[in-house]
């Protein structure tokens, strides 16, 4: 393989699109960062980053169970996504072991039964690609599913943007004006899942939860302002699937690893330049000394 | 025959338990105040002031007893907006990306549309908030880079946009500036002027002699309660603290 199998950097950008996987792929996939990033402010803002593992993970079964009786993964995915987390909360509630060894308890006991499940139901269930992804080779039922679970989630986030966001800075003020603060931690628990479900199509079961997380926390470390931080963080979820999946298609590298490892790449970049919180604080470079 | 009139009282809470899981946080405890006063909640680090806070607010559920605002259920004080809680520095994330335009505004929230869209009524409402208390030049400044103080006198913005008339403050006076100090002490005595009840935590004893009209001291349950100059006595102090004598607590000259 030659070092650059592109000539410039318009055939770069363009060979790509002359094949009908290609640009399926990162239509589907920017849609998918799009909206695993407009949920990444509200979880990195809320702490539920281990919440986010645990949810994704633990859809594994629900998925192959799915699959095998011929209905919708998404339903699979979203029932046993919900179910860990309650399973979670109730574990929690009765016994005296520490939340995080129960989340990572109950979600490994799920991805472990979902792994079992794949090795007994003799179907034609990809392992490779629920645990890592497959952009490339959606099939146009899962595209179908994709976009209409994308649009709901999008829309319940937007109707509930800003309750959300009080949800996660202060549930006792929100409680204290009569909001209902049951509705909202549900409401992001099922987006949650939902995000989960079309974000293994990308990326797999095992990276999504940086979907999940990195566009939040990149953009945390760029703004102070709560919008912002969720622009950006859309923004950057869907460069980092875009450079993932052309990067992946010129080096044949793994597609779902490419785009995550885009991801970290930006975070990183945030971490050692953003203006004000980043180590080397450019705004202050720039400014020069006293 | 003689009824008692629940409507004079702003809180009325009867007799009120709460346990989390079994374990008990507070029981028995009772509390009734009317428009214009000032309570003062003080005992120990874990004696359930939170918990009496939370149970006002409705953010816990009592396992037992009655508690009635303005005569009415806890939840439906939550919509008519009767309540604001203040909370603790501590008690809340400083690195979140809000600014102080933002935190009063959540204050109009619970009597605004299902968007949260502002009215002119609202803006008006989150400016006159910020106004009083003295923090117009930092409109669009973010929380994160408030001092504690600011901070303080963001939330007590939060909860004058919301109208409240009764206000909840979790230990008003820590972590602030003098000119905070000033500040909180000189918008108490408006409350007070304006018929607000308020009800406050705090360590300071002195701040319970300056304020507070009435105390109520707990530990679990009500270890006294009434005007500050009759139950606010070293005796009663040294109980609610466990046997620690208040000379240890706030100096032999008090």
């Amino acid at each position: 393989m030659e070092l650059f199998p592109f000539l410039t950097l318009d055939s770069f950008i363009r060979d790509p699109l002359t094949h009908e996987f290609m640009r399926k792929a990162l239509l589907m996939s920017s849609l998918v960062a799009a909206v695993c990033g407009f949920l990444s402010s509200y979880l990195t803002l809320k702490g539920w980053a281990l919440m986010g593992d645990a949810v994704s993970h633990s859809v594994m079964p629900g998925v192959v169970v799915a699959y095998a009786l011929g209905l919708p993964f998404s339903l699979g995915a979203f029932i046993f996504g919900v179910g860990s987390v309650a399973l979670i909360g109730f574990i929690k509630q009765k016994s005296r072991v520490k939340e995080d060894t129960v989340i990572g308890l109950v979600f490994t006991g799920f991805f472990a039964l979902g792994i079992v499940l794949v090795s007994k139901i003799k179907s034609n269930i990809d392992l490779h690609s629920i645990l890592f992804g497959s952009p490339l080779g959606i099939s146009l039922s899962d595209v179908k599913q994709t976009i209409f679970i994308s649009l709901l989630v999008v829309i319940l986030l937007s109707i509930f943007r800003k309750d959300l966001m009080l949800y996660c800075f202060d549930p006792r003020h929100a409680k204290t004006v009569g909001i209902n603060v049951f509705f909202l931690h549900y409401l992001l628990l099922t987006c949650l899942s939902l995000a989960a479900v079309v974000g293994l199509q990308s990326v797999g079961i095992i990276l999504v939860v940086a979907m999940l997380i990195t566009p939040g926390a990149t953009a945390y470390l760029l703004t102070d302002k709560f919008d912002n931080m969720t622009i950006i963080s859309v923004l950057s979820a869907i460069i980092s699937s875009l450079i993932g999946i052309y990067i992946s298609f010129w080096f044949d590298l793994e597609t779902g690893g490419s785009i995550v490892l885009a991801q970290t790449f930006i975070f990183l970049f945030a971490f050692l330049f953003a203006p004000r919180y980043g180590i080397f604080k450019l705004k202050k470079l720039f400014a020069g000394y006293k | 025959m003689e009824s008692i009139n629940y409507q004079n009282f702003r809180i009325d809470a009867e007799n009120i338990c709460v346990d989390y899981n079994g374990k008990v946080a507070l029981y028995d405890a009772n509390l009734r105040l009317k428009p214009g006063q000032i309570c003062g909640l003080v005992g120990m680090n874990g004696a359930g002031k939170t918990t009496f806070f939370n149970a006002l607010t409705g953010f816990v559920n009592i396992s037992k007893g009655k508690i009635r605002i303005n005569g009415e259920s806890v939840r439906s004080a939550q919509k008519d907006q009767t309540i604001a809680y203040v909370p603790q520095n501590e008690g809340i994330d400083s690195q979140f990306p809000v600014s102080v335009w933002d935190v009063v505004m959540m204050g109009r929230y619970g009597s605004m549309n299902i968007f949260r869209c502002p009215r002119e009524s609202d803006v008006q409402a989150v400016k006159d908030a910020i106004e009083r208390v003295d923090l117009t030049d930092h409109l669009s400044t973010p929380i994160a880079n408030l001092s504690g103080g600011q901070r303080k006198r963001t939330f007590l913005a939060r909860a004058i946009a919301q109208r409240a008339s009764i206000l909840l403050l979790d230990e008003p006076f820590s972590g602030v500036d003098i000119r905070t100090e000033k500040l909180i002490s000189e918008l108490f005595i408006q409350f007070k002027n304006e018929g607000k009840t308020i009800l406050l935590s705090t360590h300071d004893m002195i701040h319970v002699r300056e304020f507070c009209d009435l105390v109520l001291l707990i530990n679990k349950t009500v270890v006294a309660y009434g005007e500050t100059s009759e139950v606010f006595t070293p005796e009663n102090i040294t109980t609610t603290f466990g046997g620690i004598s208040p000379d240890f607590l706030f100096g032999p000259e008090s």
